[in-house]
């Protein structure tokens, strides 16, 4: 298996390019974390012609909803939840510039279609890993939804995250490709 | 009679509850470590070391394997001859759970009502308890934390006698393609065959809960966990549904006496991290 790749953000469109199914990465730098209840939000927002809280332009959202941390920790297991929930919010905040996104799970048709339309990467992160994956989390700070609890908007400083590029800006698909590769009679 | 003060209930689930989210059992660990060795998919084999570096450190860090440490599944096993005393059954395991999930830094993930506020408990309560009472003057509780993400992709299909094992066959396999990579996978599939609707469920979940080294001590039934896991490993799904051959780890089947009329077969799915702890008070 090849060395991973390193990546930083932003992840700009340039970086996706590059970027193809099966590919593992290890990102550093700053990522955001928003699963349900905050996406519900975000596009709320958006829908009332407000600004998102955040400047998304070649950033990286990572569906998560941390366990609590402990005492002197920035954040306690930190796993994948699963994407498909996302879908329905994903496409406004793919035309908005949004990047990359992290989870675990496929995507509708509707995302695929728009990342390779934004130029968007997805990555999956181990579900089930949130114990190592929490180790790569050196800070995590609340922007906004703060009464929301382990499901508010918040920014984390990543370090060598490890994920695997599951659907790329050309239309790759590993959940499809992976299976049918593995599937028997 | 033996008494039992609620008050070492309580300290038991707790316990259990951080036990149960943070140390994998040992033969879970030795499973994890020969799939990682087996699984012909690279991309696979990645998936399976991490998950094995994870069990690593949730074990020395005491901190949850996985962020979503579920709704408390409480199974306790009431021997008729003890003596609840102090309190509450009930009220006891919740607390218990509460204690858990808060002292051991676990998420709380119950919401109060489903439908309309959806808000957190804040301590992970209610329980899901199953009571049982049996002989004797012990008591038994095992607890298997449950995350959505697998619970999720359960189904239940009242099938009739003449869809026969074919039938059933079919329904397992049909459940684990469509859950995908949802579960997590590598998972823990548990299977309960008979009874009526909420028993073959029940059945499932106590299948799902099994230790990973069981067997079915019905020999037929025993065939068919060995038999139903080589069919689900051929569907490709493989460890987070990115492709491979281990797309569960193990199969396990519990039956019970039906109707003349009925086969109702009951699907749980368990994630890569199939936790559970028991404790015998």
């Amino acid at each position: 298996m090849s060395e991973p790749i390193r990546l930083t953000t932003p992840l700009t469109k340039d970086k996706v390019k590059q970027l193809k199914i099966g590919d593992r990465v290890l990102i550093t730098g700053t990522i955001y974390a928003a699963r349900d209840a905050a996406h519900k939000l975000m596009v709320e927002a958006l829908d009332r012609g407000e600004p998102l809280p955040i400047d998304i332009r070649d950033q990286i959202i990572y569906y998560v909803g941390p366990a609590p941390a402990k005492p002197g920790r920035p954040i306690g297991s930190a796993g994948p939840t699963t994407a498909g929930r996302m879908d329905a919010y994903t496409p406004r905040l793919l035309d908005l510039g949004l990047t990359g996104m992290i989870a675990k799970g496929n995507r509708s048709k509707a995302v695929l279609d728009s990342m390779q339309k934004n130029t968007a990467v997805y990555f999956a992160a181990t579900g089930g890993a949130g114990a190592l994956l929490a180790q790569r989390i050196k800070s995590y700070d609340v922007i906004a939804y703060a009464d929301l609890g382990p499901e508010a908007l918040a920014a984390m400083r990543v370090e060598d995250f490890p994920a695997t590029v599951v659907a790329d800006c050309h239309g790759g698909d590993l959940y499809k490709e992976g299976i049918k590769a593995y599937a028997r009679d | 009679m033996r008494e039992i003060h609620v008050d070492q209930i309580r300290d038991a689930v707790a316990e259990l509850c951080i036990k149960a989210n943070c140390l994998l059992p040992e033969d879970f660990f030795k499973v994890l470590r020969s799939s990682a060795e087996n699984e012909p998919s690279p991309v696979g084999r990645d998936v399976l070391c991490q998950l094995v570096e994870n069990a690593e450190i949730a074990a020395a860090d005491m901190s949850p394997i996985c962020q979503d440490t579920g709704l408390a599944v409480v199974f306790a096993e009431v021997g008729q001859d003890v003596h609840i005393v102090g309190g509450a059954f009930e009220e006891a395991v919740d607390a218990g759970v509460a204690k858990g999930y808060t002292d051991g830094y676990l998420r709380k993930s119950s919401v109060a009502e489903p439908l309309f506020e959806r808000k957190n408990t804040r301590d992970n309560t209610p329980a899901v308890l199953h009571t049982r009472l049996v002989p004797g003057d012990r008591l038994r509780i095992k607890l298997a934390p449950k995350g959505a993400g697998s619970e999720n992709k359960g189904a239940l299909a009242m099938l009739v006698p003449a869809d026969g094992l074919e039938g059933v066959k079919r329904f397992v396999v049909e459940t684990v393609r469509h859950a995908g990579s949802s579960p997590c996978p590598p998972m823990v599939v548990g299977v309960g065959i008979g009874g009526n609707m909420e028993k073959a469920c029940l059945c499932a979940k106590w299948a799902c809960a099994r230790d990973i080294n069981s067997r079915n001590p019905d020999p037929r039934y025993a065939a068919l966990e060995e038999e139903l896991l080589e069919l689900v490993n051929k569907i490709g799904t493989g460890p987070q549904g990115l492709g491979g051959r281990t797309t569960a780890f193990k199969v396990n089947v519990e039956f019970c006496a039906t109707h003349i009329a009925s086969l109702p077969v009951a699907v749980n799915i368990n994630c890569n991290a199939a936790r559970h702890a028991e404790v015998e008070l």
